[in-house]
């Protein structure tokens, strides 16, 4: 271990040679890059990994098909990274392809327009009969007046964090959750220190780092802050809807400048529709609102019908981190790109930021934040992540909602009880889980559980996984006191903001059980 | 309305729901001699816990809970005159319960009860409940969470909706002579099934694996003088199982409910069903109401079945006992909240921004769950013009409007009493 450790005075300092802030797709992505190289890093997480929009977002790898009408570069990007990822992370993504689709009523002149963007920018592309579209996929709208194939596909940016992070730890990464910056010391034109604090424990620890990245999503600016850099952010919120089914095979695109709920996205075993641009003010609070939930369906419903009448089982938002301009009125316009900023021109000189970007695009960042950092450190050693494949571990297994039946059935006649029947969880899952957990978060709990897992995703929300699981930890004494009734609320409480805005169906009578069995039978609330 | 392939029947009164309000609605109509006809799917009290709250919690935002459900009653009708508490008599409650109580103790579901304070229960994430009775097999329970006894928690490998370390300790600090010890139920070391209260409840029906049990928790009873155990003593018998678990471990023992469908809620319903049967009442089972009519002298004329109209039946009166969301009795789609049989006018709040609160927990509850059918007194849902929307259709349980069960913990209460005054309101009625 290059980290060392040594007690003073309560407050725990360590050494390395990068410290990265944020354990999202950069975050990790980033940290995998470096650990290929050989270098040692810390990686500062405030929550846990994709706490921010690397978990909530739509988890489709772009063929860049969307962006050719408003950013070649970004176009490309997609493109060729969506390539490597597909070769060397087969593991976290479904090659479903994808679709761009027009109903009548679309702006045609955007529809004829479509495949000359297209081959400018070398997106592969393929005019498709009305007829056979909607034989490929039954669900779209007898309104359809044009339907291209495209080369989209999905990708589980959980596993896939997971996976990275996982490999970095294996190469002597440090992965500290719960630990937020709150400040730094800087000597001259270098950051010495970080200052962390523990936000479950308020624990302490400096951190000396050679180099710091600031990856932190959506808050690059708050961190950047706390040196006196100011970066412009402009917050876009954006929720989207997952349906109880899968609806489509591949990803439906509608086929118009980039507006809200335009994508259909298959999610494994279901359907995730999206999304919304919402601008907003300030980080804290964010959820999906009634308003935005009942714009995506009726926005949707356009493109396919049954989404009219179709059960949701839960809404969530994420914030995308985009890169203010002047000038920009529309969100939807504004770089989905990113910068790489090297601070120079602050009087810094191991300090770098990566604000902005894309899922898809997170490992080409991640490289070349990389570069800059190996340059910086006088490192020689090529970026591996290009011609490395993502190996497949036990940390980002459990996220795939096939594994878990599978697994139950293999082990029926062993003690591997059901801990959730939506999603056929046996308690070997969640003592795979938890192991994974010790290792990367440090705090187990519902929540983290429920990250690495399909704990609490099932349309049941975690009416009945929630109190089994906590009741499994209490029995493997992992629980003590009244601890895993505050985990129970918050986890319930977590849920519910996805579960509030989409409560009519099914699933208000799902969300009267729910509130049935821990208020009304069991006290939950007092 | 033309149902030639349908059967035919005609009864007095018909009760539609299968959960709490829809059994106690038959049982007291049939108890009244009164031709019922019930039908519905499987009610909600299979997930019951088999307490019966009357009143617990008011205001609920304070989380203000009563020792003495009757003042609470009190305050909550003071303060929220348009509860269905409000339109029921005091003495008629008690009698209901009385009528309800009685009955279950015949036919060998006694209840333990103290007629003017709410008892306390432990529930299975190991909160006390105060509620207002417990079936019998839980009332040892009670009194050992009353004096902190010395106690023993037994809970069951491969019984994942109970934990016994769970219970002992959230209680810690309440009640630090509990303790919990896990065994395996018998013979089963060798099977991971999905495992349920039912099956073992089932299972202890028979002597032999009651006897295995005995041993099994017997080396871990020790100093405790109770011993509690998910509620597993039988599906039919549990008196006497309860009774000869007792005497071979030596210490009095208890049942404590388990979360999801439980083994009490299970009693409950099938003591309901076997003694509405033996009474005469024609049950439909998993049926529904598929068309509703009206012919001129005022009897409804309703097609009941499951997807195809298989029964007609022409019926005088109807007490709507369906429930809320999860019985069916109301829906909602992305706009309104709507009652699903007659589509009755629903109190609620105007727009879907209004139903729920953005914290699960709110103290304050959800406002959609005060949602529901307006009555008058003889507890006849009201059409928008503010009169009866029937002569003879009146309205029973959770789903009438201004009240939340779940936070007041008045569900059961509820379900008796106002089953009660509609069962009488419609004999005045109908002479």
């Amino acid at each position: 271990m290059l980290c060392l450790m040594h007690a003073k005075q309560g407050i725990e300092y360590m050494e390395t040679q990068v410290l990265i802030i944020g354990a999202g797709a950069t975050g990790t992505g980033l940290a995998r890059d470096l650990a290929l190289r050989g270098i040692q890093c810390i990686v500062a997480e405030k929550g846990d990994i994709n706490a921010g929009a690397s978990g909530s977002n739509h988890g489709l790898l772009h063929s860049g098909a969307r962006y050719v009408s408003t950013d070649p570069t970004v176009t490309k990007e997609c493109r060729e990274e969506s390539d490597i990822l597909k070769r060397f992370a087969p593991h976290c993504i479904e090659n479903t392809g994808g679709l761009f689709v027009a109903v009548e009523g679309d702006d045609e002149k955007y529809v004829a327009n479509f495949p000359n963007l297209c081959s400018k920018c070398s997106i592969p592309v393929r005019s498709l009969d009305i007829k056979d579209a909607r034989e490929l996929e039954p669900a779209l709208s007898k309104n359809l007046i044009a339907a291209y194939a495209v080369d989209d596909a999905t990708i589980d940016p959980f596993k896939l964090s997971l996976e990275n992070i996982f490999q970095a730890q294996q190469l002597g990464t440090t992965l500290l959750c719960h630990n937020k910056v709150v400040g730094f010391k800087k000597s001259g034109n270098r950051i010495q220190a970080a200052y962390l604090r523990n936000i479950k424990t308020g624990d302490e620890i400096i951190v000396e780092a050679e180099q710091v990245v600031n990856a932190a999503g959506v808050w690059v600016g708050e961190v950047a802050a706390l040196v006196g850099i100011s970066i412009d952010m402009l917050y876009s919120k954006g929720s989207l809807l997952v349906t109880d089914n899968r609806l489509t095979k591949r990803v439906i695109n509608r086929l118009r400048r980039p507006s809200d709920g335009d994508i259909l996205v298959p999610g494994n075993t279901v359907s995730i529709l999206g999304t919304t641009s919402v601008r907003i003010e300030s980080l804290n609070e964010v959820h999906p609102t009634i308003e935005e939930v009942d714009l995506i369906v009726n926005e949707g419903t356009t493109m396919i019908p049954v989404l009219e009448t179709t059960r949701y089982i839960r809404a969530y938002a994420g914030v995308r981190p985009l890169i203010s301009a002047q000038g920009e009125i529309d969100d939807r316009s504004v770089s989905r790109g990113f910068a790489l900023l090297d601070h120079v021109q602050n009087g810094l000189e191991n300090f770098a930021t990566i604000p902005g970007g894309k899922l898809t695009t997170y490992r080409f960042m991640a490289e070349k934040a990389a570069d800059l950092v190996c340059q910086r450190l006088g490192v020689s050693s090529p970026c591996l992540t290009k011609t490395e494949p993502l190996p497949f571990t036990q940390a980002g297994r459990w996220t795939e909602p096939s594994l878990g039946p599978r697994q139950w059935l293999d082990e029926k006649n062993t003690d591997g009880s059901l801990l959730c029947e939506c999603e056929m969880l046996s308690t070997s899952v969640i003592d795979s889980v938890i192991k994974t957990i010790q290792k990367q978060n440090g705090t187990l709990d519902l929540k983290a559980i429920g990250l690495r897992s399909r704990v609490g995703k099932g349309p049941c929300q975690g009416t009945s996984c929630g109190g089994r699981v906590i009741g499994y930890m209490y029995e493997q004494g992992l629980l003590d006191s009244d601890l895993g009734l505050t985990d129970l609320r918050e986890f319930l409480c977590e849920r519910w903001t996805g579960e509030r805005p989409i409560l009519w169906g099914e699933q208000i009578i799902q969300a009267e059980l729910k509130e049935a069995l821990y208020c009304g039978l069991s006290n939950l609330e007092l | 309305m033309a149902m030639s392939t349908s059967k035919t029947i005609e009864c007095q009164l018909t009760v539609i729901g299968r959960g709490m309000t829809g059994m106690a609605s038959a049982f007291f109509a049939a108890n009244r001699g009164i031709s019922t006809v019930q039908i519905g799917i499987t009610g909600g009290t299979i997930f019951a816990s088999g307490f019966l709250d009357l009143m617990d919690v008011h205001p609920i935002e304070e989380k203000k809970s009563w020792r003495d459900p009757w003042a609470g009653i009190d305050a909550l009708i003071k303060d929220s005159p348009n509860h269905p508490y409000a339109r029921v008599k005091k003495k008629n409650i008690r009698a209901a319960f009385d009528e309800v109580l009685s009955f279950l103790k015949e036919a060998g579901l006694p209840y333990y009860r103290r007629e003017d304070r709410n008892l306390e229960m432990i529930t299975p994430l190991g909160k006390i409940k105060r509620t207002y009775c417990v079936p019998q097999t839980m009332a040892n329970g009670v009194r050992a969470l009353e004096e902190k006894q010395p106690c023993l928690l037994v809970g069951f490998r491969g019984l994942n909706d109970f934990s016994a370390r769970q219970i002992v300790a959230t209680m810690q600090d309440k009640w630090p002579d509990l303790r919990a010890a896990r065994i395996s139920f018998p013979d089963t070391d060798h099977v991971s099934e999905i495992f349920t209260g039912e099956i073992m409840a089932q299972a202890l029906e028979l002597s032999d694996n009651r006897k295995k049990l005995i041993q099994a928790v017997s080396p871990h009873v020790k100093n405790a003088q109770a011993v509690g155990m998910p509620a597993i003593f039988g599906m039919h018998r549990s008196q006497e199982i309860s009774a000869e678990l007792e005497e071979k471990i030596g210490v009095p023992v208890f049942e404590i409910p388990t979360m999801s469908v439980s083994v009490p809620g299970l009693r409950l319903n099938d003591t309901f069903a076997s003694h509405l049967s033996l009474k005469g009442v024609r049950l439909l089972p998993q049926s529904r109401v598929l068309k509703v009519g009206c012919e001129s002298n005022g009897r409804f004329v309703l097609g009941v079945g499951n997807k195809t109209t298989e029964y007609t039946i022409r019926t005088k009166g109807i007490i709507l006992a369906s429930g809320r969301f999860w019985g069916r009795g109301l829906y909602a789609d992305r706009r309104s909240i709507r009652e699903a049989i007659f589509d009755l006018p629903v109190y609620q709040p105007s727009d879907r921004e209004g139903w729920h609160r953005q914290n699960f927990l709110d103290p304050r509850g959800h406002p959609a769950n005060r949602a529901g059918l307006e009555i008058d007194d003889s507890f006849r849902p009201l059409d928008s013009s503010g009169r009866p929307a029937f002569e003879t259709l009146f309205a029973a349980g959770s789903i009438l409007a201004h009240q939340d069960w779940m936070r007041m913990k008045c569900g059961s209460g509820l379900a008796i009493s106002t089953a009660y005054e509609a069962v009488n309101a419609f004999l005045k009625l109908n002479g």
